[in-house]
């Protein structure tokens, strides 16, 4: 079969591929109808997360049809149109029962990385690095989905294929960090990045019942976007100091809730960038966490940070000492979104959540490369390219 | 003013020396090594009450097969069982070393027996990578990554 495969450091190739086929009883094939680009396969286009091995078939949001399934799948049937959560849970660990599911203990056959990496195991994770579990990812015509009955969920017709691909990744995530953030209704909520993931959060803030919703970003199609669909105020870093402009929107608080929704490859005008930039590529820190500062220092006292944007490792010049005195709350986590995509689709269908105007570039598999150099660049406006390897 | 700023500049510098002569009278330690490190119980929460975990008192697969030995109590907050297990033989220094290297170090065959008894338990299965329907192509930093990777499944703190 053919797949967009990860071949170096910011090189991708279209190749074929041996298919892929069921490996344990719960597993289930599908057959990918949809599959898009998200920021966090930057980070591993860029070399910035380890594990990943030339040949790798990368990409994690997507949806498709069952074509094969395990003799222990019960839930699914050959046939279902399903999304697909980018996080692989097993459903019956304690986590999986607490709705953690990107701490799942069972679906990363390879625990010894992250163990030693972050001191713990987490998720296994389609097409993010054999650190995830060395799972093929979705720019493909076939995928292997491990645990299925925990992990795909039927799409309820009425529904497009464009508007439940969202709901495997971007929306859910962005539902977490606002949730977990603890928004609640009168809240001022904050979002840095307005990016698929931080204009899902910022809806989802606003449904939350947030009185008030800001979103920050530098690139001004984005920044429209995000005003004309998501309905929030905006912010450009470029030509506005985001801490006074928060303060003077907040009567001198600041907001409740800051969600960072950028990760470990921010951007800034100021001398951050170039000091993150240097200590980044000497290996001296390994992410730059220029949106998480900001948004420690921005938020008000007792209030909460969620950190959305993926890390990978070790950052420098961390405020603890703001976050320690304004007695703030930090959180963080991959997104854990079998907790979330029922409800979502629900909303979907009602109207509530739009999500199909984030695929502004919709291609061929073929055209996999030129879509990651898009999305990179955000050439022509790119906000997320949408790879139909059957079109 | 000016006594203000000599006076601190006079303090600065008596802080200084003061440190710079604790720092020459101490000793850099080296990491210590856990001295119980070799005979530590490997622990992991199985997600399931004792009574399944080992009921009638038969340890679960492949737990059972190895040469272990293995001790259980109920996990608090609801947590299920935490199953503990050591292997009885113990392999010390160059041995160790290279007992570590080949994969077949005593306490890596128990760790990754105990992981896989709590998927077992828990999912009935023990998941499997799709690396063996392999796509990647030889390199040189994949190599390396191989080496590192071959030991990943038996890694993991559980």
């Amino acid at each position: 079969m053919k797949a967009l495969c990860w071949q170096g450091v910011n090189e991708l190739s279209v190749e074929q591929v041996p298919d892929p086929a069921i490996l344990n009883a719960q597993d289930a094939i599908v057959k990918v109808t949809a599959s898009t680009t998200c920021g966090s396969d930057l980070h591993l286009l860029g070399g910035y997360i380890p594990a990943m091995r030339a040949g790798d078939v990368i990409g994690h949001e997507f949806i498709g049809e069952i074509v094969d399934v395990g003799p222990e799948v019960n839930r699914h049937r050959v046939g279902d149109r399903v999304v697909v959560c980018s996080i692989i849970g097993c459903g019956r660990c304690w986590a999986c029962r607490h709705d953690e599911w990107s701490l799942c203990e069972n679906s990363n056959p390879k625990p010894g990385v992250t163990d030693l990496m972050w001191g713990g195991t987490t998720a296994g994770i389609f097409g993010y690095s054999h650190a995830m579990g060395g799972f093929r990812g979705s720019h493909a015509e076939y995928i292997r989905v491990p645990f299925v009955d925990y992990n795909a969920f039927t799409v309820p017709e009425g529904i497009a294929d464009l508007d439940a691909l969202f709901a495997s990744d971007a929306a859910p995530t962005g539902w977490m960090g606002a949730e977990l953030g603890g928004v609640k209704p009168g809240d001022v909520v904050a979002v840095w990045g307005c990016g698929a993931v931080g204009q899902m959060a910022a809806r989802a803030a606003m449904l939350l019942g947030a009185e008030r919703v800001i979103a920050i970003d530098r690139y001004p199609e984005r920044l429209a976007m995000t005003a004309r669909h998501v309905g929030c105020e905006v912010i450009d870093y470029t030509s506005t100091d985001v801490t006074a402009e928060l303060r003077e929107r907040t009567g001198g608080r600041g907001p409740d809730v800051c969600v960072e929704a950028v990760g470990m490859e921010a951007d800034s005008t100021g001398i951050q960038r170039v000091y993150d930039g240097i200590k980044q590529q000497l290996r001296l820190e390994q992410d730059r966490p220029i949106a998480v500062r900001e948004a420690i220092h921005a938020c008000r006292k007792g209030g909460s940070v969620f950190v959305l944007g993926v890390f990978a490792g070790f950052v420098d010049k961390f405020p603890l000492g703001a976050l320690m005195n304004k007695g703030l709350t930090l959180r963080g986590a991959q997104q854990h979104g079998q907790r979330y995509i029922p409800k979502l689709l629900d909303r979907i269908a009602k109207g509530d959540l739009k999500t199909s105007y984030l695929a502004t570039h919709t291609m061929t598999l073929d055209e996999g490369p030129k879509g990651y150099d898009m999305f990179k660049h955000k050439k022509d406006g790119c906000v997320r390219a949408v790879f139909r390897p059957w079109a | 003013m000016k006594r203000l700023i000599a006076g601190a500049a006079a303090l600065a510098a008596a802080g200084l020396g003061a440190a710079r002569w604790a720092a020459s009278r101490r000793r850099v330690q080296a990491a210590a090594k856990d001295p119980l490190e070799s005979s530590r119980w490997l622990g992991v929460t199985i997600n399931r009450p004792p009574d399944e975990v080992a009921p009638g008192g038969h340890l679960p697969d492949p737990l059972a097969r190895v040469d272990a030995e293995v001790r259980m109590n109920r996990a608090p907050g609801d947590r299920g069982t935490e199953i503990y297990a050591r292997p009885r033989e113990h392999r010390a220094g160059a041995e160790g070393v290279l007992a570590r290297l080949r994969g077949d170090d005593p306490r890596t065959v128990v760790r990754t027996a105990l992981r896989e008894t709590k998927s077992l338990l828990e999912t009935g299965d023990v998941l499997r990578s799709d690396e063996e329907l392999g796509t990647t192509r030889p390199t040189m930093p994949g190599k390396v990554l191989d080496m590192a990777l071959g030991r990943a499944a038996e890694g993991g703190r559980l």
